[in-house]
């Protein structure tokens, strides 16, 4: 469980996010969503512990992620954010297997390289694995980040938009890989989505988030309401029923 | 966790495996190749047995030049006759210039790797942030302050480490300081390692001109990095000082390894980014200012040996990186100074030579990549 308590930040005096005080359950996908500049990233990346908390406490796992040495959290909870530039050349299974770091210390064992080919084989990149990255398109790119983080073994893991410059087929692929993540490893995957029904359709609890506050915490069902939508992203939505479930047209 | 065919499936994954497999063709085959044997698929830092090859090849063949040109700078010329003391002497005479040589490829070689790790660029080195004009401010500071006798005050084992912990104070709290806080910027820290590298320059200049003619000539034989006349005093305890550093890198190296994928990736993977950064800058900054009190400063020699491990090792160990950068700097630095002062009697235009070769190589590098 994530429990965050009267967690701030402030950026300046117009920019505040919080107090946000929530709980995210073990287990299943919680996405969150809302409007540009509501927070969602400042929150992952605080319970990530990327960023420095104003005010507040944020616990994962019973284990306070400020004062829990970095190595301690590194084993529990494993974070991805969007931009990832590296100066070394790098091949797939090498960034993988540097996600075995917080366990080998950089000694990887063949316990280590177990781990590190079941997470490459998970994402479908096996028959890249031996690939630099710079030879990958964005989307196997993108999957080769999140084989790190899986690798990592960790129970919890948070993505900042994941979804983030790929396309339709790269999109729904990578949302099916975090869902069965989730239900067959058994991760609780904490992610960051733009898209409504994305986040509609994969996870099962949604989080809104709107000026720094958490407005709305639930399931999709509850969430997919024409005037809650309306109300997080301040633009008339519609809820009609698709074929796989609610569908929010918004244009 | 088991992530196989074999296991059972929820419905739903079942059902995304089976459209893939139908959006992929190949996705069979692979399914068949992909062998159950753990062991043919290993991680390494080098990737498959050409790379292996290319990388002994290229530290035996540095090796083999390294060791020619020891051989060379020792024996070469030598005026005594084989065997006797006297050739001897010569010879003990010139392996303190080889030291030298090897001390100055050792700092500058570990400090510019793991100060471009450390920072994630991989073309600001610790001598572009300014560290030549602190060295020269230093020398120009205590000639200016105290007049001739500046000068000899600077020569000594106790001033050797006073001026090596004056830099190392310097350097360890302008990077700390730039590279914390607001300013983690890798453009605004260049220009401001660039603008206090020039403030020092010109604050050095305007006391050179106030000096008069016989302290400006001393101060300018000090002032040239010199491999000819290193003090040989130094050595006994700059050795083991290197030594010790690059150890303490050495053991450090998987961290290194960590801190080259970045601030965020580092602290995901469980660093204590901060302190390890500190830390590094800290070991860095004493490796330059010890080359830099041995020889004078040299600004561009750290950069081509990296740059030419990054090339030829093409891998994100520093375990590999290290020892390839340093041959490349002995080598380069050895076979500089064996044809300028055994061929051509320039002996002191060593480090000038390489300090050329080496700018040149920055310039094209950087107009080849086009970007910082």
């Amino acid at each position: 469980m994530i429990t965050l308590t009267d967690v701030k930040k402030d950026y300046s005096d117009k920019v505040k996010i919080g107090p946000v005080s929530v709980e995210i359950t073990k287990g299943g996908v919680t996405a969150l969503v809302g409007p540009n500049g509501a927070g969602k990233s400042t929150i992952l990346t605080m319970v990530g512990r990327l960023l420095d908390i104003d005010s507040g406490t944020i616990e994962v796992a019973g284990h306070d992620v400020v004062n829990t040495p970095s190595k301690v959290i590194a084993k529990i909870l494993s974070v991805l954010r969007q931009e990832n530039h590296f100066v070394t050349r790098l091949t797939v299974r090498q960034l993988v297997g540097f996600g075995r770091f917080p366990h080998s210390k950089g000694r990887l064992t063949l316990g280590d390289e177990k781990y590190i080919s079941e997470a490459i084989d998970f994402l479908d990149l096996t028959d890249l694995e031996n690939r630099y990255l710079d030879q990958l398109s964005g989307g196997q790119r993108q999957r080769a980040y999140v084989a790190m983080v899986l690798a990592q073994n960790t129970d919890y893991v948070l993505l900042d938009e994941p979804l983030n410059n790929l396309d339709m087929q790269h999109a729904v692929a990578m949302m099916k890989q975090l869902r069965r993540a989730a239900d067959e490893l058994g991760r609780t995957v904490v992610i960051v989505l733009h898209d409504i029904n994305f986040a509609a359709h994969y996870s099962d609890k949604i989080l809104a988030m709107k000026d720094g506050q958490v407005v709305e915490h639930g399931t999709p069902e509850q969430i997919m309401q024409d005037e809650v939508l309306t109300r997080i992203f301040t633009t008339d939505v519609q809820v009609i029923q698709g074929p796989n479930g609610p569908l929010a047209v918004y244009y | 966790m088991s992530v196989r065919t074999d296991t059972p499936v929820p419905p739903e994954a079942a059902e995304d495996r089976a459209a893939r497999e139908l959006s992929s063709p190949t996705r069979e085959v692979t399914d068949q190749t992909q062998s159950p044997s753990p062991a043919g698929r290993r991680s390494g830092a080098l990737t498959d047995r050409k790379h292996l090859r290319n990388y002994v090849l290229i530290m035996t063949l540095l090796g083999v030049l390294a060791i020619g040109f020891t051989l060379a700078i020792m024996t070469y010329n030598n005026p005594a006759e084989f065997g006797t003391r006297g050739w001897w002497l010569i010879v003990g005479m010139r392996r303190d210039s080889l030291l030298t040589i090897a001390v100055v490829a050792l700092c500058h070689a570990m400090a510019t790797i793991a100060f471009q790790t450390a920072v994630n660029n991989r073309i600001i080195t610790p001598g572009i942030m300014g560290f030549g004009s602190l060295y020269t401010a230093i020398q120009t500071g205590f000639v200016y302050v105290f007049g001739m006798a500046g000068v000899t005050m600077l020569v000594g084992v106790s001033q050797f480490f006073l001026q090596m912990a004056v830099m190392m104070l310097l350097a360890t709290m302008l990077y700390t300081w730039l590279l914390s806080g607001r300013f983690s910027n890798i453009h605004i820290m260049l220009l401001v390692g660039v603008v206090i590298g020039g403030t020092l320059g010109s604050l050095s200049t305007f006391m050179q001109r106030t000096l008069t003619p016989s302290e400006f000539d001393v101060l300018t034989a000090r002032l040239f990095g010199n491999i000819s006349n290193a003090r040989t005093e130094y050595l006994p305890y700059a050795i083991p000082i290197a030594l010790a550093v690059t150890a303490l890198l050495w053991f450090r190296a998987s961290t290194l390894n960590v801190l080259a994928l970045g601030k965020t990736a580092a602290l995901n993977l469980g660093l204590n980014y901060k302190r390890e950064l500190i830390v590094i800058l800290a070991l860095v900054s004493m490796l330059i200012s010890m080359a830099t009190a041995l020889v004078g400063p040299m600004m561009f020699l750290g950069f081509l040996t990296a740059i030419l491990a990054y090339q030829f090792a093409d891998t994100y160990s520093h375990r590999l990186l290290f020892p390839m950068g340093f041959l490349f700097g002995y080598t380069i630095l050895a076979g500089s100074y064996f044809v300028l002062r055994h061929l051509w009697d320039a002996g002191g235009a060593v480090t000038v030579i390489v300090e050329l070769i080496g700018g040149v190589v920055f310039l094209i590098f950087i107009l080849r990549k086009g970007r910082l």
